[in-house]
This record gives structure tokens, C-alpha cells and sequence, in this order.
């Protein structure tokens, strides 16, 4: 007689995995990718290349050397990180910062909580602000040369030319633009199609609007994530970016927003559980992205807006518990 | 400006040191010294053998006895409790050193499985939630929460055979084991001169159904009985069990057994 | 939009081998082994003894209480011996054996009540034929019927609601059954209504059964109290406070029955079998069980008399296949798993779905990663992952403070975890551990 296998319910599984919903996240951020080696030609390849690679590295062997604990990597969170630290620097830093940001956003931002579905904040995000505190020059030095789409703006600011020849480590991007320029920019003075495609500066993975936005929809899509997050990032980042006197289809599509609403502010690990409260995390992010945008030190805000409410997730899925089915009426009926 | 850093850095220097030092004096607790000694003494494993949360509520409890009278740490030997008592300066008590033995005897070979469990490698769950493995519902399912439970690496679970082994010199009697299993199986006894002989049975199944079920079970025969010169098993739902204050350890009863399921050690 | 339940849910592949297949009588075996533990609450007291000659419809143990069935003899044949038979699960349980004579008529002789009869009787007098011909909730509860049917005091019944939903995966013995026997599951549903005093019934069915729906909407024209609804499939629609929802919009309310809200939940083959118990006077001893699965070379939907073996199922159905690994007693998502095939059919047995070895095991769990997909899918608004998380830690208390005792096991968690968390199987822990503490 055949040994019968026992295991209590339910006995069967949906068939998804860890690994199926990173792949997708991956697969996502394919088409931004591209716009950024085509944006910003091999350095940004490299750029990312030696982020993956630092981030796999640091999580085999930390989990390795001292945890101990078996093969991870095939799951992919690893590789996300290094691709979405990659998207977040610019293209021409030096190998070696991209190292160490690799291994701080392993290290430190994930491993040292225990690994992955434990860390607070978003791996690649404590990367990028790791470096950018201890590199601030370097990663604020955009690529020059780049077709940008604030040719217009220059002209109607009057600010000086930041593209020279001569001056050949100093590219600007549009949100340093939008920062300093004093007065409201209006629509016209940039091209948003050239914004939208990738004829912008700025970091590797903001560039390409329309690519982030495909990666939207195949992520909504395939069911890897739901509309709550991205949506309420930026319907609050364009509401205060007009209650600010801002031009909201300018704060959108300048800089990271687009980037962090779609492949940062959803990482699973770091945001709320239930829709109300994803609703409340992302309609924060907004919020706090235009204010550092508009009155904070630094031209752009959405790192730190996801970094500190990530923090406040444990909060969040405190206060925006799932109502429990029937319990409303049981109290009616007490 | 060198030194009005300087300056600045040293006044902020020097009023966080005034406020810790008022916080340290605000705030004192004092603590017997004796309690640092005592823990100094204990195993730390915070096993709760002795009955309290953890060995530094042991070490506050001792410090503050009376008598020594029911404080006994099964994870030191009388000689530490003597230093204990000494350092509280009272009389030592004498505990009776407890060990653990296991009422289960049936490694794999002599209770086959009938299924494959898969599930969470766990007593407790698989014996809330399935029956175990194998046909025997009283027997040791094998999951080691108990080799877990040991604070003293006393227990040690080899895969071949399925059955945990206790290990007398590092077993401390702390009874933890005793918690964990959801059989029961873990049963405290009192270690003195004479061997140890007990039933490694649990199984309350009359006895046809205790003989298919297991290779060595107790099936409540009585023969042990009968063989005992002093009366020291005792037969309960078709299970023996060995009076340990009776038992003289003579093993006739062992001999005896047709199932080989009394142990001795 | 069709209507269905508010909360979470999953649509899992319905994988209906047996869809409109033929309900088949399963051959009488050698021997009969009848549990006498076959409904929630205490079993039921042999009142035969060995060498007794018994015929069919004859009750062989009787009930010991209020929440108890009686069992009945589904053959002509004689008591063999009482002896304890293991269950599914591999339990020891007490059980009456019976050698059925070489030639059984598969119908008894009794003598049907007259629609004139039928007529009279009075709500009380229903809920005894009830209790006495031993029915209990045959969608797997197990719930002893005529307890269901006595609206406790104070409390008013408006609304029956059969339930034809059948969103477990595999079965289809519900299906069958409302296919070939629609107008006498009607008239058992408005057997329920009169015992209870209701005024309406509503029929609800899963839009995967579209002929179902016809043949129970074609049966319920002539009766204006009934309604048939169709309802999106999802499961666990046949949840009785996901199907109440659904077919009324009504919540009831945590820790409250369904009757709080004017409902009273059957499913279809409880409305048949008290049909037959009360127009045919037969009580439950046979029921309709679906055999199914990847391998099995006939799966189908079978006739079975109570105390067949399930080896007998499985070879009728064409025989064990070779790369099987797990039985399952009733459906997949909610089905225990079977650990020994000598155990016997009870009423509760809804079908034995076999799965593949290839399929039978679980995918090795990894670390949660907060995806929340346990939380959408939760049909009763529950954190199944902060309940594993808790359960590790045995944090009992928290478990309750966060409504674990609400959790109804429908398996939806553990089904979606991309990380093949053992969710459920924490959850029922802690509230075993929850349940022994009281």
C-alpha cells in the first residue's frame, strides 16, 4: 500500500511565488531601462551593471558568511535593488560610489533587519540617500549634452546656459531648474514630449515617463501590485503641486515621481497593508514630495518622502486595520 | 571660529554631562549586590526550571529568601547551590536531582509510518492538526520541539531513528521539555543511586490495536507485574507503569517484557 | 453584474472533471462499516447487537441528545460485529459492521406519504421526521439539520436560502444532483420554509453551472416563493455568510448564527434529503459523493451507501492511479486530507478528489513580504499574516485581540501567498490553543 501524503488544508496553491511577482517587477523596468541607455548611452548600462552585481554580491555573501542561510538570489529581490539603485544615480558616477551605495542598500538597508520581508525602508532608497549625504557633488553632476527639454526655460528665467562645452561635469537637471527658477514656470516653456521620452537629465531610471508608465500597466496588469499607491502619489503630488502655485503636469513628469510612485513607493515589504492605508501612504509621499520640491533644501523630494513614510508603515497598518467581516453589526447589536 | 566651536561643543559637552549625572542620581535603583553574584552563578539559560520567570528572578528571589527551602536551580549542581546559599548565608537545601526520560521507545524501524506528513515540522502543530505519521496516536511524532525547548543541548534527534536521546550528564531536570510536548511524553524523574527503569510506552490502545500499531508497544499484558518482587508497575487503560519510589531496579520486569518496551538507564 | 459576496475571495481553477457526468450507483461491498460519529455533537448509541438481522432504513444507533444524529441501516443485512473503524484521518472511532445479503434492493418497500398528508403535517411534526430519518448539513458541516430547522426562541426566520453554490474545486456531485432532482430539492426547500416558518426561498447557484440554473429555474415557475439566483463564481461563495450576503445583502453579525439575520442556510442535498425522509419516508442513508481527479481513469458522480470504504470509491472510479500522492476527503480548498483508505463514507463526505504527487506537495515556505495578498483575499477581513507571525511566537492573546475566532477556514490565505506560507495552519492552531484556554 502506497504511503498517502497528509498536510491539513488548503491543498491546492495559486501557483504564485516570490520570484514570479520580482520577475515581474523586472520585467517592468525594462522599458525605462532602455530609455536610460538610450538616454545616456553605455555609462548608464555600466552604471547599472555594477549595482546588480555589487547587490547580489553583498546579499550572497552576507547570507553566506553570516547568516548562514541558504541561496536567495534566484528570487530576484536582490536584483531589483541593484536595478532600482542603479535608476536612482546619475549616469556618470564613479564605479566604486555605485559600489558602495550597492552594498549599504544590501547591507545595511535590508540585510541587517534580517533579510528580506523585514527591512523598514526601501533597500535601494537608503542606498541612494546614503550617497547622496556622502557624495552630494557627485550626485547631483549630470551628463551634459543631454537634449533636455529646459532649453525654454533657460531663456525665459534668464538663467545662465548650464550645458557648455566647456563646462563639461555640470548638467542641471529640470527639477533644479523648477527649484530655482523664481516664479511659476508655465507648461510651455518645457517640451513635455521630449520630457516624457527621455530627452531630459537626471537620474538613470527618471527619464523615460511613458516607460514608467508602461511598467505601470504591465505591473497593474499582471496583478503584482494594485493601483492604490501609484495612483494616490500622484493624483496628491499633482494636487499640492497646484495648491503650491506649481504646474502639476511639470512636477510629475520632472524628476524621480514618476519613478518612486511606480517601482518604490510599492515595494511590497515598505508599504501599508490594506487599500486605506496604501491611500494614506501614497497621498503623504505626494505631499511631502512637493514640499521638499517647493521649500526644502534639495530640488528633489520623493526619496525622502518614501523613506519617511516608510517609517511610519507599522503606524499606518496599526490605524487602517481590514474591517472584519459581520463585526460592525455584532456591535449594532450589542 | 575655531574656537567658538571649540567653545560651543564644550558647553554642550558639559550640560549633557550635569543632566546624566542628575538623571543617574534622580533615578537610582539600588540592587543587592548579592543578585549579580548569584547570576553569576546560574546557567542563564532562563530555563524556569526552578519556577520563576528567568534566572535573574532566581537570583532576586534567592537574595531575598529566608530559607532556602524550595529554591533549587536544576542547572547547577549542589555544589553551586551551596555557594549560592553561602553567598545569601543560609543553610543549602537539598533538592532531589531530577533527569528526563522519554515514554516513547518506537524509533522508525519499529513504528513504520503510514503517511507522509507535510506540513510545518512541528509536535505542536502536527498534533493539533493530524494525527502524526505513523498508527500509534500516543507515540513521539518526531519533530524535535523538544530538542528545540533544551536550553542545555541534552537532547539530540537523529533523523535515522526519529526519536530524540537524552543525554543524563547534560540534562538538568528543568522540566522544560516537559512543556512542549503536546504527547506528554516527557516525564520528569527523581535521579539517585539506583538505575532508572520505566515504561518507554505512552500508548492507551487496548492490546490488539497496541500490537499493530507499534513494534514496541505496551499492550497492559501484566507480566511486568508479575514478575515485580516488590509491586512496583502499575496497570492503567492497557498502560504499565513503573512505580519509581517501589523500584529496586532489579530487572526482572525488563527480562519479562514480551514487547521490549521498558527501559532502563 | 451578477451578484456575489463583498469581501475578499479567490477564483482557484474550478477544474470540473465531472461536470455533467451521470450520477452512477456505486455496487454494494462485502461490508459495511457505519461511523457512529457522523454529525457534530455526540455520536450516536448502537441499538443493534451482533448477529441482529437489520433491513434497510432500519435505525441501527440512536441519537443521545439535542445537537446528535440517529444512524440508519442503508441495507438488508446482518450486524457482523461493533467495532472501532479509524475515520479518514486515521482516528479510532466506534462503528457498527454490516454484511449486506447477496440481493439488495436498492429501494425499500416504505409506503410514500400522500401530498394530502404531506399537507397537514405541522412545522414540529416536519422537524421530527427530520431528526428521526438522521439528516445533518451534507455541504461537510455536519451540522445535525433538525437543530438548524428549531429557530430558538425569540428569533424569526424569513428567508431559506439553498445552497447550490459549490465553489469548491473538483466537486460536482451538488450540480448533479440539482440537474437530475430540481424540483424535489424545491420541494424540500419549502419543506424548510414551513418548518421554519419563512416566507421566501432563494435558490443560490455559481454562473459555472449554467445547467443547473436552467433546471432549477425551469422547477421553481411553478412555486412563487422560490428564486433562483446566479452568482458569479468565487470562492468560498458557499460560505453561509458569504451566500447570505450575497443573496441578500444581510451581515451577520461575528459570533451571532445566520438566523440573527432571518436566514436559515441548507445546501441542496439536505433540501433532497428531506424531501425523500418526508415524501418518501427514507431516511439519510445513501448520498451522492463526487470522485474526481488528475489520473483517476473514471472519475464521476457515484450513489453511496453510508459505511462504504473509501477504497471501494477509489476503484470504482477506475482504481488508484500509480503517480497519486494525497486523497482528499471533500473538496481541495477546504477537504481534509485522507491518511487511510480503509476508513468508510459518512454524510458528511462530500467526494474524494485524488491529486498527483507531483502536485501533492507543498512548495517549501519563504519569509513574508507583506504583499498583502492574504489580506485582500481574506473573505472575513482578517490579517492572516499577522496571525502566523503570532502563532510563531505563540502570542495566543493577540491572535484573539485581532478576531482569529472569526476565521472560518475557508484556506483562501494560504492559497495565494506567493511565499507558500503555512498560514491556515497557524490560524488553526491558535485557535486550538484559543479554544483550550477558555
Amino acid at each position: 500500500m502506497k504511503k498517502l501524503i497528509v498536510s491539513y488544508s488548503p491543498h491546492i496553491h495559486g501557483g504564485g511565488s516570490i520570484s514570479r511577482c520580482m520577475w515581474n517587477v523586472v520585467i517592468a523596468m525594462l522599458p525605462a531601462l532602455a530609455v536610460a541607455i538610450w538616454t545616456f548611452g553605455l555609462p548608464a548600462l555600466s552604471v547599472c551593471l555594477v549595482s546588480i552585481c555589487a547587490c547580489l554580491l553583498t546579499e550572497w555573501a552576507i547570507n553566506r558568511f553570516m547568516f548562514h542561510r541558504p541561496f536567495t538570489l534566484s528570487n530576484g529581490s536582490a536584483l531589483i535593488t541593484g536595478i532600482l539603485l542603479a535608476f536612482n544615480l546619475p549616469s556618470i558616477l564613479p564605479w566604486w560610489m555605485v559600489t558602495i551605495g550597492a552594498v549599504v542598500a544590501i547591507g545595511i538597508g535590508k540585510m541587517s533587519f534580517g533579510g528580506l520581508g523585514s527591512n523598514i525602508w526601501n533597500p535601494a532608497l537608503v542606498g541612494r540617500v546614503f550617497l547622496l549625504l556622502s557624495f552630494p557633488a557627485a550626485m547631483t553632476t549630470w551628463p551634459t549634452g543631454i537634449d533636455s527639454g529646459f532649453e525654454g526655460v533657460v531663456a525665459a528665467t534668464g538663467a545662465s546656459a548650464p550645458a557648455s562645452a566647456s563646462d563639461a561635469s555640470t548638467g542641471a537637471t529640470l527639477l533644479t531648474h523648477l527649484n530655482s527658477a523664481h516664479g511659476t514656470p508655465s507648461l510651455s516653456d518645457y517640451n513635455l514630449l521630449d520630457m516624457s521620452i527621455g530627452h531630459m537629465n537626471g537620474s538613470l531610471g527618471e527619464v523615460g515617463g511613458i516607460a514608467i508608465l508602461i511598467g505601470l500597466a504591465y505591473l497593474l496588469l499582471t496583478r503584482t501590485i494594485t493601483w492604490h499607491i501609484p495612483v494616490s502619489v500622484i493624483a496628491s503630488a499633482a494636487l499640492f503641486s497646484w495648491a503650491f502655485g506649481g504646474n502639476p503636469v511639470l512636477d510629475i513628469f520632472a524628476g524621480g515621481l514618476l519613478l518612486g510612485a511606480v517601482f518604490m513607493a510599492t515595494d511590497y515589504v515598505t508599504s501599508p497593508m490594506t487599500p486605506k492605508g496604501q491611500l494614506i501612504f501614497g497621498f503623504m509621499i505626494g505631499f511631502i514630495t512637493i514640499i521638499i520640491r517647493r521649500y526644502g533644501a534639495y530640488p528633489e523630494g520623493m526619496s525622502f518622502a518614501i523613506l519617511l513614510m516608510n517609517s511610519f508603515v507599522p503606524l499606518i497598518n496599526r490605524y487602517c486595520r481590514p474591517s472584519i467581516f459581520g463585526e460592525k453589526e455584532r456591535r449594532a447589536m450589542a | 571660529m575655531i574656537l567658538i566651536s571649540i567653545i560651543v561643543l564644550g558647553i554642550i559637552g558639559l550640560v549633557a554631562a550635569v543632566l546624566l549625572f542628575v538623571a543617574a542620581k534622580r533615578f537610582f535603583v539600588y540592587e543587592d549586590p548579592k543578585i549579580g553574584e548569584i547570576e553569576a552563578l546560574l546557567p542563564g539559560a532562563n530555563c524556569g526550571g526552578c519556577g520563576f520567570s528567568g534566572c535573574h528572578a532566581f537570583a532576586v528571589e534567592c537574595a531575598n529568601a529566608t530559607s532556602m527551602q524550595g529554591l533549587n536551580c536544576t542547572g547547577v549542581d549542589a555544589e553551586g547551590m551551596a555557594k549560592i546559599a553561602d553567598i545569601v548565608g543560609l543553610a543549602p537545601s537539598s533538592a532531589a536531582k531530577k533527569t528526563m526520560v522519554i515514554k516513547c521507545s518506537a524509533s522508525c524501524e519499529n513504528r513504520d509510518p503510514r503517511n507522509l506528513y507535510d506540513g510545518i515540522h512541528s509536535c505542536a502543530v502536527e498534533n493539533a492538526l493530524y494525527q502524526g505519521e505513523s498508527d500509534c496516536i500516543y507515540g513521539c511524532l518526531g519533530c524535535g520541539d523538544c530538542v528545540r525547548a533544551c536550553q542545555f543541548g541534552a537532547l539530540t534527534l537523529p533523523p535515522s531513528q526519529g526519536l530524540p536521546i537524552v543525554d543524563p550528564e547534560k540534562c538538568t531536570g528543568c522540566g522544560k521539555c516537559t512543556e512542549v510536548c503536546p504527547r506528554h511524553l516527557c516525564e520528569l524523574t527523581t535521579e539517585d543511586e539506583r538505575p532508572i527503569i520505566w515504561v518507554a510506552c505512552a500508548n492507551r490502545d487496548r492490546g490488539p490495536v497496541a500490537m499493530k500499531e507499534c513494534g514496541v508497544s505496551c499492550i497492559g499484558c501484566g507480566k511486568c507485574r508479575k514478575v515485580c518482587p516488590v509491586d512496583a508497575p502499575v496497570i492503567e487503560s492497557f498502560l504499565a507503569h513503573i512505580d519509581r519510589d517501589k523500584c529496586t531496579a532489579c530487572g526482572e520486569c525488563i527480562a519479562a517484557c514480551p514487547r521490549k518496551s521498558i527501559e532502563k538507564r | 453584474m451578477m451578484r456575489t459576496f463583498k469581501k475578499g475571495g479567490i477564483h482557484p481553477s474550478e477544474n470540473k472533471l465531472t461536470a455533467g457526468k451521470p450520477i452512477l450507483d456505486l455496487p454494494l461491498p462485502g461490508e459495511l462499516r457505519i461511523m457512529l460519529a457522523q454529525s457534530i455533537g455526540a455520536p450516536a448509541r448502537p441499538v443493534v447487537k451482533p448477529g441482529d438481522v437489520v433491513t434497510v432504513g432500519q435505525m441501527i444507533a440512536e441519537a443521545t441528545g439535542f445537537v446528535s444524529a440517529p444512524v440508519h441501516s442503508p441495507v438488508n443485512g446482518t450486524v457482523k460485529k461493533l467495532e472501532p473503524t479509524r475515520t479518514p484521518q486515521g482516528i479510532w472511532q466506534d462503528s457498527i459492521v454490516l454484511v449486506p445479503d447477496a440481493d439488495n434492493p436498492f429501494d425499500s418497500s416504505l409506503q410514500p406519504r400522500s401530498e394530502e398528508e404531506i399537507g397537514h403535517l405541522s412545522p414540529a411534526e416536519i422537524i421530527s421526521i427530520v431528526a428521526d430519518a438522521g439528516i445533518v448539513g451534507l455541504g461537510g458541516a455536519t451540522f445535525p439539520t433538525r437543530v438548524k430547522l428549531s429557530v430558538p426562541e425569540g428569533k424569526r426566520a424569513t428567508t431559506v436560502i439553498i445552497n447550490g453554490a459549490e465553489c469548491e474545486p473538483y466537486l460536482t456531485c451538488d450540480e448533479a444532483l440539482m440537474n437530475v432532482e430540481a424540483d424535489n430539492i424545491l420541494k424540500g426547500a419549502l419543506l424548510i420554509m414551513r418548518a421554519t416558518g419563512a416566507t421566501e426561498v432563494i435558490v443560490g447557484i455559481e454562473h459555472n453551472k449554467p445547467d443547473s440554473i436552467a433546471a432549477m429555474s425551469r422547477a421553481a415557475e411553478r412555486y412563487p416563493e422560490i428564486r433562483v439566483e446566479a452568482l458569479r463564481t468565487r470562492y468560498p461563495q458557499g460560505g453561509e455568510k458569504q451566500l447570505i450576503y450575497a443573496l441578500t445583502g444581510r451581515v451577520v453579525p461575528c459570533g451571532a448564527l445566520p438566523v440573527e439575520t432571518g436566514c436559515i442556510v441548507d445546501n441542496v442535498a439536505t433540501a433532497y434529503a428531506i424531501y425523500d425522509a418526508v415524501y418518501n419516508r427514507h431516511p439519510l442513508t445513501h448520498r451522492l459523493m463526487t470522485v474526481s481527479g488528475e489520473g483517476l481513469t473514471s472519475p464521476g458522480n457515484f450513489r453511496v451507501a453510508n459505511g462504504t470504504p473509501l477504497s471501494s470509491l477509489i476503484d470504482f472510479a477506475g482504481g488508484m492511479p500509480e503517480e497519486a500522492g494525497k486523497v482528499i476527503a471533500g473538496g481541495p480548498m477546504m477537504g481534509r486530507a485522507v491518511s487511510t483508505l480503509e476508513a468508510t463514507a459518512t454524510k458528511g463526505l462530500s467526494g474524494l478528489v485524488v491529486i498527483p504527487e507531483s502536485q501533492a506537495r507543498r512548495k517549501p515556505a519563504g519569509p513574508c513580504i507583506r504583499c498583502a495578498r492574504c489580506v485582500a483575499a481574506c473573505p472575513m477581513g482578517l490579517e492572516p499574516y499577522l496571525f502566523m507571525l503570532q502563532a510563531e511566537n505563540q502570542v495566543w492573546e493577540g491572535m484573539s485581540e485581532h478576531g482569529v475566532m472569526n476565521c472560518m477556514e475557508c484556506g483562501c490565505c494560504s492559497y495565494t501567498c506567493p511565499s507558500s506560507r503555512p498560514l491556515l495552519d497557524y490560524i488553526r492552531l491558535g485557535k486550538q490553543e484559543l479554544r483550550k484556554k477558555k
